[in-house]
């Protein structure tokens, strides 16, 4: 008995030696964030305190994959919740998890799950830890794929709501078809077209004693995708049936949006063109949720996104009750070597934005009816409305000056409709002008030094609209490939109110090493987009220390 | 006997052991898009030539632009001297995804660009923040990873590329 015990362990090894390389435990993977943050009142900036004296927001996650099964999970800690999250996130505990089969033509996935259907006008699920958003499903997910280029999903699930999950329950099915793929005689064609469509419908009880809101509520739409050598067009027509809620003042009216994207492109030289219109669209699997809870849709912005401080001050927020806006943009590289060019080429990109209300008339509801009208509004789908929400030109201009010294420049004109967008004054004019030069040292050291000034218009009685005018200088270091030191100061030196004329000043750290990094942050924060130290995301207003930690493993 | 037979039991464990260890890990699949739309499976980022840099990116993010602007000077030279193939996945959502395209024509990138909108690929390799870039060896096996981008950070990228390049 001994002998064959011993044998068996001898051998056992060498069993396992044999297929060596075709054993597979599968593979352990995650990430780790913390972001701390202590916070000091500073009536001045209207940062404020708290009674924990330091907050934190950290996420971990964990996958596990193996041949066709992986599962993960996130772990999530806010003690408690930065400012500028909602304080509904305060807690800690397992807030994301799932598992999923995929096979050559099918996919099982149960628990949470991140989905979109084509551009997601009726159906996209997401995170974004810096925006503070997850509406991730809880649920289950198919998809499976018949025949070749031809891809079909379908999902059920509740939507997260922080902690807990929104009162409705949310099902879809999606199709798509190659058209190149899926027929053979097509597979070479230069013309490359896809179709696909989409229905969503959202389940949630009324006990409202008023209204007799709809309790499933159904949302489709269309979409193709089609492009030929240098040339790509894409279009996505969405239609919601009757959805009163909270976002649009429990009206009966259907919801439509219309996104057209064309682009045409070769070496050298680039257009796009971007067209969106949105007609009472907000989608949301409970009817009287606000802010970002539960929406079941994502509605882009079509204007360009700005990084620079600056840029992102007063930046563009889709209008899901009604806009209509357009968005072309022209980039252009110059040769090295051309006469615009010089002798390291030069890169310039124009753009052009502009969103409009859209046309409504509004219908007067007559008590009397027999069944009165409560779609609210009649809108002409061609007409453009009266009210500009926001409008910005902007030109950038890229040059590398000689093997040490990169310059860019960039202008921006802005019109910025505030009330609407924000809810608080009126409309506001900016210019803004950014000079961004980094100088590289040697190999390893460079130096970026970054100004912005942005100048508002005046009100009619002469004051400066909004906080008036900023001036920003940043000094960045970095020490390719571990360190970076920066000071960046934001002074409010134009602001119309003489006390409130402030300076920004900050100072920050960090070390990188591989995909693990360190930061600490000290001084006061407006709210905005910031990129420091080579990484973007966005920053609530404070006055403190903060620490980010990051690490993906 | 059993004396004997232990030490070899163990260090034959050791072994199997040993050369789990040596195991690197390699891409998920997932699902995303190229440039027209079609599907792409994550599984299907070869180059049998040589190494692979896989690059996170936006068009809003611009250490990530500054650091594809980098690796595009050094292109040719590193295609000539490792066989190498750079992915850039751009995590831009229906927001700016449609930009993607003339953006990367405007600037002339010779790059193999593929879209992950909804950042399915993003998360599955557990990256945080754009830019975060990967290296690849030759049998598609991720060998190093960073996260940021400072001027100088090619030189880290073609140090590792080197180290991993049989000499010829």
């Amino acid at each position: 008995m001994n002998k064959f015990i011993l044998t068996v362990l001898l051998f056992f090894p060498l069993f396992v030696l044999s297929q060596e390389n075709r054993k597979d435990y599968g593979e352990f993977h995650g990430n780790f964030e913390l972001n701390a943050q202590t916070y000091s009142a500073d009536s001045l900036i209207e940062a404020e305190s708290v009674d924990e004296i330091m907050r934190m927001n950290t996420y971990a996650n964990f996958t596990y994959t193996k041949g066709n099964f992986s599962a993960g999970l996130r772990y999530e800690a806010y003690l408690n919740t930065l400012l500028g999250y909602d304080q509904r996130y305060n807690g800690q505990g397992i807030a994301n998890r799932y598992v999923s089969y995929v096979s050559d033509d099918f996919e099982i996935t149960v628990g949470n799950y991140y989905e979109q259907f084509g551009n997601g006008l009726i159906l996209r699920t997401y995170e974004d830890k810096t925006l503070g958003i997850d509406n991730s499903l809880d649920g289950i997910r198919l998809k499976y794929i018949p025949v070749k280029g031809v891809r079909l999903t379908g999902l059920i699930g509740k939507q997260k709501l922080y902690w807990d999950y929104g009162p409705g329950i949310v099902r879809g099915f999606d199709g798509e078809i190659s058209l190149n793929e899926t027929f053979k005689k097509l597979t070479d064609a230069k013309t490359r077209i896809i179709i696909g469509g989409s229905f969503v419908s959202k389940f949630q009880k009324n006990f409202d004693p008023v209204y007799n809101f709809p309790e499933n509520v159904g949302a489709f739409s269309g979409r193709f995708n089609l492009s030929r050598n240098a040339f790509i067009l894409s279009s996505e027509y969405a239609y919601k049936i009757n959805d009163p809620s909270s976002d649009n003042g429990n009206i009966f009216k259907d919801g439509n949006a219309l996104l057209i994207n064309g682009s045409w492109s070769k070496k050298g030289i680039g257009i796009l063109f971007g067209m969106l219109r949105l007609d009472n669209m907000s989608f949301r699997s409970d009817r009287a949720a606000t802010i970002n809870d539960l929406n079941i849709n994502y509605l882009p912005a079509i204007t360009k996104t700005h990084t620079y401080a600056f840029g992102a001050m007063y930046p563009f927020a889709t209008q899901p009750n009604g806009q209509i806006g357009a968005n072309i943009e022209f980039f252009c590289n110059f040769k090295r070597k051309s006469k615009l060019g010089g002798k390291y080429g030069m890169n310039v990109s124009v753009n052009y934005s502009q969103v409009n209300s859209i046309q409504k008339t509004e219908i007067i509801v007559n008590p009397n009816d027999e069944i009165p009208n409560l779609n609210g509004y009649t809108s002409n789908f061609f007409a453009i409305g009266e009210e500009l929400f926001f409008r910005d030109f902007n030109i950038e201009i890229q040059k590398k000056m000689s093997k040490k010294l990169k310059i860019r420049a960039v202008y921006m004109y802005e019109d910025y409709n505030k009330l609407v967008i924000q809810g608080k004054y009126g409309m506001i004019h900016a210019d803004i002008g950014i000079l961004d030069f980094t100088y590289k040292f040697n190999s390893k050291n460079a130096l970026r030094v970054e100004n912005e000034i942005l100048i508002t218009g005046r009100e009619p009685s002469g004051k400066k609209q909004d906080y008036g005018d900023w001036y920003m200088t940043t000094l960045e270091y970095t020490s390719s490939p571990h360190w970076f030191f920066a000071i960046s100061d934001q002074y409010n030196y134009g602001n119309p109110d003489i006390n409130r004329r402030v300076h920004y000043f900050i100072i920050s750290g960090g070390y990188t090493k591989e995909a693990n990094r360190i930061q600490i942050n000290y001084g006061k924060q407006r709210e905005g987009v910031t990129c420091v130290g080579g990484v973007c995301r966005t920053v609530p207003a404070s006055n403190g220390f903060s620490l980010t930690i990051t690490s993906t493993f | 006997m059993r004396v004997i037979i232990i030490p070899i039991v163990l260090s034959l464990y050791g072994n199997v052991v040993f050369s789990q260890n040596e195991k690197k890990s390699e891409l998920p699949s997932v699902d995303i898009k190229t440039l027209t739309g079609e599907t792409f499976n994550t599984s299907d980022i070869k180059n049998p030539d040589g190494p692979i840099f896989l690059s996170f990116w936006a068009t809003w993010c611009k250490p990530c632009i500054k650091e594809l602007i980098a690796v595009d000077e050094n292109y040719e030279d590193w295609q000539d001297e490792f066989g190498l193939k750079v992915y850039a996945v751009s995590i831009d959502d229906v927001k700016s995804m449609s930009r993607v395209a003339p953006f990367v024509n405007g600037r002339a990138w010779e790059f193999e660009i593929l879209l992950d909108p909804n950042s399915d690929f993003k998360r599955a390799m557990n990256v945080i923040n754009v830019p975060h870039s990967f290296i690849l060896n030759k049998n598609g096996e991720v060998i190093w990873q960073h996260n940021s981008y400072s001027p100088g950070d090619e030189d880290e990228i073609y140090k590792i590329l080197k180290e991993i390049t049989p000499e010829k």
